[in-house]
């Protein structure tokens, strides 16, 4: 148990490094951008991959309407999202120790996994609400008014996860370090619970 | 039976050898040949060259990028000539950098570029190069490929053996071809002889910024100086000066300049004049001469006039100058990587003359003086000879290095490179170059560590090289693999303007520092407009200052009114791009200097005069979105005595 308890503090700890590294990533490259543009998203802000990334991103966008990248003061996720964060860490911190001092027992690791991804799940979701609100709310003085084949207006929002076509530009859109920290860490937290559970198991015995 | 097998393929392969006939043979090895050179040289869409040439433009004035092995040239660079491709020595901004005691000289003739060193070894900060005409030296940034300094050289004429630079790039040297009267006055030009002076400039360069300074000029006799190299390694602190004209004629060189049997390779130890003048030697000497710098955060030249400079006569520093008596009027003076051997390619002579450093310094020593030329030792042409190629070819010009001991010689009149070894003296293999070739240059030619394995010959004759163009073409240039014991002609490829000598380096030195935007924070140019809100007309008098900005799609303001005919209008352009490779251009009808080609984050003023009532158009000329064409906007011009008043707007009906 003492093994799925220190397990289960690193697991939680590697969610902070969330505060230095992006979540996710967009990459958009074209025939004119050998070099792709890109942003990479914080959990508290969305900054350019190179300096004037975001400059120009925003500088091509608005020949099809679209408004210009938030800024963090503008979406209420990003002053959440570093406290979620932070408060699911420590929590996790204080499971594991207690587990690890024998004080609960290791179902309360699954307990924090699934809050986690449930937080996760609605993090995500609510993304993916700002990545379509993103490419499909236009000016209606765009220069550029493109339609589907159908006649409905055409939507740039970014794939959630993976590539896909926009224009003459290729989108790719995928964690970065700071997200594969968290899915490593949760992943740690559900060995923490195999290993208690095991752990456990073997006392009952 | 795997034998036998072997055997009768071999008689195979030698039967159709023996039995293919003569046209069809010889077009396919020529097929065979040709496809494996075309694989040295070609490179792939899209990948890059392994290395850049700095290709000097000769009458164009300017300078050219080119890559190799491919041949391909990426950039011309203007340098001493106005440019109006992109408004360089039109705008207000590098107008400063044209200016000279004579005034504004939008033009010259460049000559030999030279990329800065340290250790002896080519660090890829600065290429310079020298105004042939107009006395000038020229430093070129190897971040931004643009001019940043000009300076002027008194007291010389045909600036011709120079810019060639030590081996920290300490100084960046400017020899006169011309000896001229110093300080210029009104006398006969046959009192030429032994009142005419040579100056030799040593310019200081600052480590840091580049800016350069004339340290001291040495005041040599009336000779023609015609070609210079630096001392390296054990010669380090030495420079080498060709001379021709020792006969000191001052008409019908042609005859009267080829009468003495040997001319010199003036020796200067610069370390020891530099000593003196750090003691505070030499005289101070009234001059006027133009030091032009452009600032890359202001977007501007400004051109001081320089009032004295340091002049000393040879006479003050003994034991700091000897003439090597060097046959027939030698043109290159090369010195090899290790600093020992010192090249006079005696381009009238027979053989090609090498001098040794050691003995040069060992016939110092025991003080084996042949007599003196106003005073300056001349040493015996036996005690410094190194060695003397024999009867390599018909008059040599330059020689360059690969760093294994060979050295490489061009040749005008038999129209060849030859390869020969150093220590030896023996030729090694020659080619034929199309046709007279001038210079030749191998990346890091000029340096302790030549990087070998390219070669190219720079021609002065092209006649029927390329599909024809009229009696006016470009000049050809040959590349070579040098790389294998003969040299191997890889690729012919034309050149602009006249090259006379050109720098080369791997591209991996500098590619990557190479600039892609200048940075609107930080520029500082006093009439930026750095966003549109900081847009702009105001007029002064009969000057209006039109404060503008530039980005995909539109100019801020498009629509202007109040300007009166008689006024000068000044457009003051600023890119707001900061994406790489986004430049605009701005353009006026009937403007009667240049267009602008503005690069992201910069900040070009053109001056236009409206002379004619009228609504007169202008637009963007650099292709830069699909929205390009609607790129424009009007300058509504009223008369003089109108009383519209002034206004701009953008996007207002
Ligand atoms: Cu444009």
């Amino acid at each position: 148990m003492k093994k799925a308890g220190i397990i289960m503090v690193i697991g939680s700890l590697l969610l902070l490094g969330l505060f230095k590294f992006p979540l996710w990533n967009i990459m958009l490259g074209a025939p004119q951008y050998p070099e792709p543009l890109g942003m990479n998203i914080h959990l508290d802000g969305i900054q350019g991959v190179e300096e004037f990334d975001i400059q120009n991103i925003d500088g091509l966008n608005h020949y099809i309407g679209m408004k210009t990248i938030p800024k963090a003061e503008e979406m209420w996720e990003f002053s959440v999202f570093p406290k979620v964060i932070l408060g699911m860490s420590l929590l996790g911190v204080l499971i594991g120790v207690l587990g690890f001092a024998g004080k609960i027992s290791y179902k309360f690791f699954l307990g924090w996994f699934v809050l986690m991804s449930v937080l996760g799940i609605l993090g995500m979701y609510d993304f993916n609400l700002w990545l379509t609100e993103y490419g499909s709310d236009l000016d209606p003085k765009a220069i550029l008014k493109l339609k589907n084949p159908d006649g409905t207006p055409m939507s740039y929002k970014p794939p959630l996860f993976g590539h896909q076509k926009l224009l003459n530009f290729d989108v790719t859109s995928l964690p970065h370090i700071g997200g594969y920290l968290m899915f490593v860490g949760m992943f740690l937290t559900l060995v923490a619970f195999w290993l208690g559970r095991k752990f456990s198991l073997k006392t009952a015995k | 039976m795997k034998n036998i097998f072997k055997l009768s393929i071999g008689f195979l392969i030698t039967a159709i050898a023996f039995t293919s006939c003569g046209d069809q043979k010889s077009s396919k090895s020529n097929g065979a040949l040709s496809s494996s050179k075309a694989e040295k040289v070609y490179v792939a869409p899209g990948e890059h060259d392994s290395h850049y040439a700095f290709i000097s433009g000769g009458y164009s004035g300017n300078l050219t990028v080119y890559g190799l092995p491919s041949g391909r040239m990426f950039k011309e660079i203007p340098v001493f000539s106005q440019f109006p491709t992109n408004g360089y020595g039109y705008s207000e901004e590098t107008k400063p950098l044209l200016e000279t005691s004579y005034g504004f000289v939008p033009w010259d003739d460049s000559h030999h570029p030279d990329i800065s060193q340290t250790n002896g070894k080519l660090d890829g900060r600065w290429v310079f190069i020298n105004g042939n005409n107009t006395p000038r030296i020229a430093r070129i940034s190897l971040t931004s490929f643009e001019t940043e300094e000009i300076i002027e050289v008194p007291n010389s004429a045909g600036n011709h053996s120079s810019s060639f630079i030590t081996e920290n790039t300490e100084y960046v040297v400017a020899g006169t071809r011309f000896s001229v009267p110093v300080p210029q006055k009104d006398m006969a030009i046959k009192d030429y002889k032994g009142n005419f002076k040579g100056a030799l400039s040593f310019i200081s360069v600052d480590p840091e910024h580049g800016h350069m300074d004339i340290k001291f000029q040495v005041l040599m006799p009336g000779f023609n100086y015609d070609l210079s190299h630096p001392g390296r390694g054990k010669s380090h602190g030495w420079f080498f000066f060709t001379t021709y004209n020792t006969e000191e004629a001052s008409t019908l060189l042609e005859v009267n300049a080829s009468q003495n049997d040997k001319d010199f390779i003036a020796a200067i130890n610069w370390k020891k004049i530099e000593e003196y003048v750090n003691n505070g030697g030499g005289t101070m000497m009234p001059a006027n001469y133009a030091h032009n710098v452009y600032d890359e955060n202001t977007h501007t030249a400004t051109s001081t006039m320089k009032k004295e400079v340091r002049v000393i006569n040879p006479s003050e520093v003994p034991g700091a100058i000897y003439l090597l008596p060097t046959p027939k009027s030698p043109h290159g003076c090369d010195v090899d990587p290790s600093g020992e051997y010192i090249v006079g390619n005696g381009k009238l002579s027979a053989n090609l003359t090498v001098h040794s450093f050691t003995k040069m310094l060992d016939a110092i020593e025991n003080e084996k003086f042949d007599g003196d030329a106003y005073g300056i030792p001349i040493l015996k042409f036996e005690d410094v000879l190194a060695g003397s190629v024999e009867q390599p070819g018909l008059g040599p010009l330059h020689t360059e290095f690969d760093g294994q001991g060979n050295a490489y010689t061009t040749f005008f009149i038999s129209s060849e490179v030859v390869k020969w070894k150093l220590g030896t003296w023996e030729v090694l293999d020659r080619k034929p170059t199309y046709y007279s070739v001038g210079h030749l240059t191998i990346p890091g030619g000029n340096s302790r560590e030549p990087f070998g394995k390219y070669m190219f010959a720079m021609n002065k004759i092209t006649k029927d090289r390329y599909l024809p163009v009229g009696p006016e073409m470009e000049h050809s240039a040959q590349l070579y693999d040098i790389s294998g014991d003969k040299m191997e002609l890889l690729l012919d490829f034309p050149t602009h303007g006249e090259p006379h000598y050109a720098a080369a380096i791997p591209a991996e030195i500098i590619k990557d520092k190479s600039r892609k935007i200048y940075k609107l924070a930080e520029n500082e140019h006093p009439r930026k407009a750095t966003n549109e809100s900081e847009t702009k007309v105001v007029r002064d008098g009969k000057n209006v200052h039109v404060y503008m900005t530039l980005i995909r799609s539109h100019f801020t303001p498009d629509n202007i009114e109040g300007i009166k005919v008689g006024d000068k209008v000044f457009f003051h352009v600023t890119n707001l791009e900061q994406d790489f490779d986004v430049p605009h251009g701005f353009a006026m009808i009937g403007a009667n200097n240049a267009e602008l080609l503005i690069a992201p984050g910069q900040t070009k003023t053109l001056t236009w005069e409206a002379k004619q009532v009228g609504v007169w158009p202008f637009y963007c000329t650099d292709f830069c979105s699909a929205l390009h064409q609607e790129m424009q906007g009007y300058i509504r011009v009223s008369p003089a005595d109108s009383n519209i008043e002034l206004s701009w707007s953008l996007g207002e009906d």
